[in-house]
């Protein structure tokens, strides 16, 4: 066990150590950035909203990571959000429950997964190919549920998902720490992780090695539908209303950025969802650091792709090698050389 | 052979009666329905030329330019009495608008100007954006009444025209009054939950019971700032003034509850001041000027916001 917890401290030690570094550039413009109150019920405090806000981004990567570690990507997790989100509100303005309406969007989202799963699994389309047809359909379909409009919503219950409290945390907080423990104990208490890694790693292999891989890769597919299905849901509760022209806008490039930056490959294998879980609130805090600085707002994009630039140049192998080698020429020096070099320009 | 002479013989009899009726044919090219607004405007626009016995000829291009294109051949070729066009970009508009100038098919702009030679279109119907961010920075002059008063700014998309024109607009009129300052200031992309996201972080980096007003550049983000201002434990309206521009219907609804402060509409109305010059032309020849101005109207408390919000939620915002 506790050889387990060192591992994985090991492995996403880089992510710590970059969301370390994030976090105190907040600091460093806003000096406050630490301080958490309680008021009004509720939490409140630079870190929370980190937390909270990093809630959408944090929710499609855990399906992205599972989808990434089979070797595909799934571009349509944006486009879902919206479909989510609109079947959501569409259905409490109909007068179901809030309940009814969060079962129809996660099987909407679902849908839309396994739409994407036997793109790639059953017709063997290129997984980049076959995301980007909903990616691209999946917010006129979002439109038509909406009939265009950003259709508003007053039931206390769905907008609890996005903007209540439990205990003073914001719900989000809760859904997707949740979501990411429950689904990170399921694929590593179990051979799932392994399987999935497998698929990535030589899908023909794992297949000759007696794994499904069809059904693997569609579930894969689905649980990304489903993730994004939650965020989307949490989106449109959060303003009280489904916005399909906006929610999720471009959000399928923040969820594979998270993963990348949680050290993960593009070209699947082995993964971790906690380190893509990282990635996903360094994201968020190098968002933050923008709102906070008071800069003006067309200097946002370059901030922030100076910072995730230096970020994934530390990441790269050719760094870390050099970093590596830094290292171990560094340590080995006898304490007389040091002397020597102190002492000869006499 | 004979059934074709008949049918070509009897479409022929309708020909003078069309020409001879006062009705008027108008083709109406649309961008398409990305915003609410531009749906109200479709549906304004249409109701426009109902009410004056218009029969409007409607494109909706769904954003391409080459659709809007083809819309205004196809009127050309029906040779329609005249052409509404909001365009989708500036540029590109010459060659197809000459063919409509040499069809003596008079061509109004709605919503938007284009890059083209003078001659080419008889008007343009445009709001005025720089107007409408002085007509919110007077609002907030008069309201504060030389009470101290700092204003944080959600901005429009960056680098988008409303956003820098709303912006300059609101800056020169607030311009000479010291006790107004804008604190903070960022873009809040004009939608609901980057309004909040970024309402937040102003809560946060200024207080709350630092900031006065809230100027945002669309109602939308005004909306979600509101949501911002109620979950920090403060009231919008009363603790921090909230002013916006466009006038959709929920902004009313909150204004209705007391939760924003003021707002400037963005008429849909484009169509109407656009047929009235028509049909002046069309009757007597009198030649519009090249721009008419929609007008910026300010909307307070002090106006029945529930009924607004009743009458315009239902035109496709």
């Amino acid at each position: 066990m506790k050889h387990h917890i060192n591992t994985t401290l090991r492995r996403i030690a880089p992510q710590l150590v970059i969301l370390a570094g994030v976090l105190l550039l907040n600091f460093l413009v806003f000096p406050d950035f630490f301080r958490i109150e309680f008021q009004h019920g509720r939490l409140f405090g630079n870190l929370i909203d980190v937390l909270n806000r990093g809630a959408p981004t944090a929710l499609l990567c855990i399906g992205m990571t599972l989808v990434i570690a089979t070797k595909g990507i799934d571009l349509s997790v944006g486009a879902v959000m919206a479909i989510a989100g609109a079947v959501a509100a569409a259905l409490v303005v109909d007068g179901h429950s809030w309940q009814v309406a969060l079962l129809g969007a996660l099987c909407a989202g679902a849908v839309c997964g396994a739409w994407n799963g036997v793109l790639v699994a059953v017709l063997r389309i290129q997984p980049i190919v076959a995301t980007l047809v909903l990616m691209v359909a999946g917010r006129g379909i979002a439109q038509l549920v909406t009939e265009g409009t950003i259709l508003t919503f007053l039931n206390p219950g769905l907008i609890h998902l996005g903007a209540g409290t439990v205990a003073g945390i914001p719900t989000p907080i809760l859904i997707w720490l949740g979501l990411g423990l429950a689904v990170t104990a399921v694929v590593r208490k179990t051979a799932l992780g392994m399987l999935i890694e497998a698929i990535g790693i030589n899908e023909s292999s794992s297949r000759l090695a007696g794994i499904n891989s069809r059904v693997l890769i569609i579930s894969v597919y689905l649980i990304s539908g489903f993730c994004a299905a939650l965020a989307g849901v949490i989106v449109a509760a959060d303003i009280k209303g489904a916005d399909a022209n906006n929610a999720g806008l471009w959000l399928e490039l923040d969820a594979i950025l998270a993963v990348v930056i949680g050290g993960n490959s593009l070209l699947g294998g082995r993964f971790s969802i906690i380190a893509s879980l990282l990635g996903a609130l360094i994201i968020q805090s190098v968002n933050s650091i923008i709102l906070l600085s008071g800069m003006p707002p067309e200097l946002n994009l370059v901030i922030k792709a100076l910072i995730i630039i230096a970020i994934l140049v530390i990441q790269s192998p050719t760094v870390k090698h050099a970093l590596y080698i830094l290292r171990a020429s560094a340590d080995p020096i006898p304490p007389g050389s040091i002397k020597e070099a102190k002492e000869s320009p006499q | 052979m004979k059934l074709k002479a008949m049918l070509i013989a009897g479409a022929m009899s309708f020909v003078p009666m069309t020409a001879n009726a006062a009705d008027l044919t108008i083709g109406f090219s649309q961008i398409g329905s990305e915003s609410g607004w531009r749906a109200a405007e479709t549906t304004v626009t249409k109701q426009e030329a109902e009410k004056r016995g218009i029969n409007l000829k409607f494109a909706d291009a769904q954003q391409k330019q080459e659709n809007q294109i083809k819309a205004i051949r196809s009127f050309v070729a029906q040779g329609v009495d005249a052409i509404l066009l909001a365009p989708v970009v500036a540029t590109g508009w010459d060659d197809v608008l000459e063919e409509a100038r040499d069809a003596e098919i008079p061509v109004v702009l709605l919503d938007r100007t284009i890059d083209a030679p003078d001659d080419l279109y008889m008007t343009a119907v445009t709001s005025d954006l720089v107007h409408e961010g002085q007509v919110a920075g007077q609002w907030l002059v008069d309201e504060t009444a030389g009470a101290k008063c700092d204003i944080v700014e959600l901005q429009g998309t960056t680098g988008s025209s409303p956003a820098i024109d709303r912006k300059k607009g609101f800056e020169e009129a607030i311009a000479g009054h010291d006790n107004l300052n804008i604190v903070r200031s960022q873009t809040g992309d004009f939608t609901r939950s980057q309004g909040k996201v970024v309402m937040e972080s102003f809560l946060k980096a200024v207080g709350g019971e630092n900031i006065c007003a809230l100027y945002a550049h669309n109602d939308d983000m005004a909306v979600g700032a509101i949501q911002a201002v109620k979950e920090a434990g403060l009231k919008p309206g009363e603790d921090i003034k909230i002013v916006s521009i466009d006038s959709v219907p929920d902004i009313h609804l909150a204004m209705s509850k007391g939760e924003a402060n003021a707002t400037i509409e963005l008429t849909p109305n484009m169509a109407g001041p656009a047929l009235d010059a028509l049909e002046a032309y069309l009757a007597d020849g009198t030649t519009p000027p090249k721009w008419i101005q929609t007008e910026s109207k300010l909307y307070t408390l002090e106006d029945d916001n529930m009924a607004i919000y009743e009458m315009k939620k239902d035109l496709g915002y």
